[in-house]
């Protein structure tokens, strides 16, 4: 047992006493309680910019003028402008489902613009006409939207196809971007991190090298060295990496708490989250964040020994 | 075991472009020392003893000439080659180079764990190499706190302890009185006799006329006597 203890606190190097090597932690808990928002921005970037789309994408609004009249070419007796377009639509391939407005339903809609005597202004109304596209989101389905246009012109002058998709492709790239900005915002939380641990590893070698050169002289490997070293910014790195997630872990429970409801289909109670659904959202946290989060103090750990190791090792090179 | 052919090192030269204003500190030196032979080391001060040393040692490649150790071109060998053959020479530095942060103990130890040997296998050695150099009592003390001669004979034992084929001793009695100095001799003949090459650079000329042995003389970085 003694033996275990002794051989456990020999380093070789005394770097338990370097300085600048306790300040590491601290640093690389920073460090990761950042990379912890930006995967929790990107994350949430691309739930919100998924779910946005799907409503944007698949919805189209067909607007009928003078609905009750005939159609310009009669196909069935009795049969009006809106049965037709409703027809010609529902025999469109990519879209899903076709729901002509009732009045009812039209004046609710428009009772904010018109009061709620809109049913007694007798203005001619046009229908409307809800329209659900099946398909790919980002686009409108697979829908030609001016061919379609342009058959239900024919058919009934002066209908009205509106689409959403310019605001689709917005909100893609809006999303997209907001990704690629928290990619790179973790890249550049990584790239500072190593160099912070080159730097700390620096100073540690400054302040030692007497004794690295002694060991490197008794024929000590690169390896060994750097392995020395390497150890303990791992060891460093790791602690912190843990700091910054147990900081950041509530945060971003709270940030998913907070989107639920704009990104999810369950209903979710109105208002502020309470701390039974914060607590609840932990095992529901998306898979990307479930695993990447932990993931967050492995990583530092692993840059932490790459880089001293890439450190010292550069450093040793200057010795025969 | 050692063949030097035009051997020459200056400083402030890394791998490639010698600086040509430095001059050299040792030049066109050639000798050669069987395996199993001795050689005292003399010159005054300043002469290159330690310099030469220092290659030996692969402190430091020759700038110049082909230095053969045990096989091996150190100037043309990969230096992932270096460290194996470092483990096979001891060295006892002019300036002790004890790790202060660590035990006696811990520093007689540290050849023997930088080539791999367990934890539990070396104690019983590094106690009865501490024995032999008279330092059991401090062998859990920090080198900072011995006298010099101590330092001097940890030193020794550390360089001593992996048995290494060629031993290099740098004034490895400067620190030492009569008694201590004789000692050490006898351990360096003892390791002599086993078959370790062993040079021994010092300005003792007395303790030289009481051994006598081959040696090399360098002048201002020459060799002035092989023999
Ligand atoms: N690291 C170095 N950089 C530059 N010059 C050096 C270095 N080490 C030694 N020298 C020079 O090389 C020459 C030889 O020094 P060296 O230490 O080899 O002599 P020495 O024979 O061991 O002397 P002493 O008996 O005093 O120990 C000296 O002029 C010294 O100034
Ligand atoms: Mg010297």
């Amino acid at each position: 047992m003694a033996r275990v203890i002794a051989a456990r606190r020999f380093d070789g190097l005394g770097l338990r006493h370097a300085p600048g090597w306790r300040i590491l932690p601290l640093i690389v808990a920073a460090m990761t309680f950042l990379a912890a928002l930006a995967i929790a921005g990107a994350q949430g970037a691309a739930e919100l910019g998924r779910h946005w789309q799907q409503g944007a994408a698949a919805t189209l609004t067909v607007q009928v003028p003078r609905p009750g009249t005939a159609p310009s070419p009669p196909v069935a007796a009795g049969e009006t402008r809106r049965d037709r377009v409703a027809a010609l639509l529902r025999g469109t391939p990519g879209i899903a489902a076709v729901r002509p407005l009732g009045d009812a339903e039209l004046s609710d809609l428009l009772r904010p613009w018109l009061g709620s005597s809109a049913e007694q202004l007798a203005l001619p109304l046009p229908a409307v006409i809800a329209v659900t596209v099946s398909g790919a989101t980002g686009t409108v389905g697979g829908v030609d939207l001016a061919a379609l246009a342009a058959r239900l012109e024919a058919t009934a002058p002066g209908t009205l196809v509106e689409s959403h998709g310019i605001w689709v492709r917005r909100l893609a790239l809006l999303a997209d971007s907001l990704r690629l900005c928290a990619l790179a915002a973790l890249g550049l939380v990584a790239a500072v991190a190593g160099a912070v641990i080159v730097v700390a590893t620096r100073a540690a070698l400054a302040s030692r090298r007497g004794v690295v050169e002694t060991l490197h002289g008794l024929g000590a490997t690169d390896f060994y060295v750097a392995d020395r070293f390497a150890r303990h910014a791992c060891r460093a790195a790791a602690l912190g990496g843990v700091a910054g997630l147990v900081l950041a872990v509530p945060v971003v429970v709270a940030l998913t708490a907070l989107a639920a409801p704009f990104v999810s289909p369950a209903p979710v109670e109105p208002g502020l989250p309470g701390w039974a659904e914060l607590l609840a959202t932990l095992p529901r946290l998306p898979p990307l964040l479930f695993w990447a989060l932990p993931a967050l103090p492995l990583s530092a750990a692993a840059i932490g020994y790459i880089a001293a190791q890439g450190a010292v090792r550069a450093w040793l090179r200057r010795l025969p | 075991m050692i063949r030097a052919e035009g051997v020459g090192l200056h400083y402030g030269s890394s791998e490639d472009g010698a600086d040509a204003a430095a001059p050299e500190v040792l030049q066109a030196l050639s000798f050669s020392v069987p395996g199993g032979g001795w050689r005292w080391l003399l010159g005054p001060s300043g002469a290159g003893k330690s310099s030469l040393l220092r290659l030996l040692h692969v402190s430091a490649r020759p700038t110049r000439g082909r230095l053969h150790l045990m096989g091996v071109d150190v100037g043309q060998a990969r230096r992932r080659e270096l460290p194996a053959l470092r483990r096979r020479i001891g060295m006892v530095f002019q300036d002790f180079r004890l790790l202060a942060h660590l035990s006696v103990f811990d520093n007689v130890a540290l050849p023997l764990r930088l080539a791999g040997r367990p934890e539990g296998q070396l104690r019983a050695d590094v106690t009865e190499m501490l024995r032999w150099v008279g330092l059991s009592k401090v062998a859990a003390m920090r080198p900072t706190v011995l006298s010099g001669g101590e330092q001097q004979r940890a030193a020794i034992a550390r360089a001593v302890i992996v048995r290494p084929l060629l031993l290099l001793a740098d004034e490895p009695t400067g620190n030492l009185d009569d008694v201590q100095a004789e000692r050490l001799m006898v351990l360096l003949r003892e390791m002599n006799r086993l078959g370790t090459t062993v040079i021994v650079a010092t300005h003792n000329m007395a303790l030289v006329e009481r051994h006598p042995g081959e040696a090399l003389e360098l002048a201002r970085g020459r060799l002035v006597r092989d023999g």
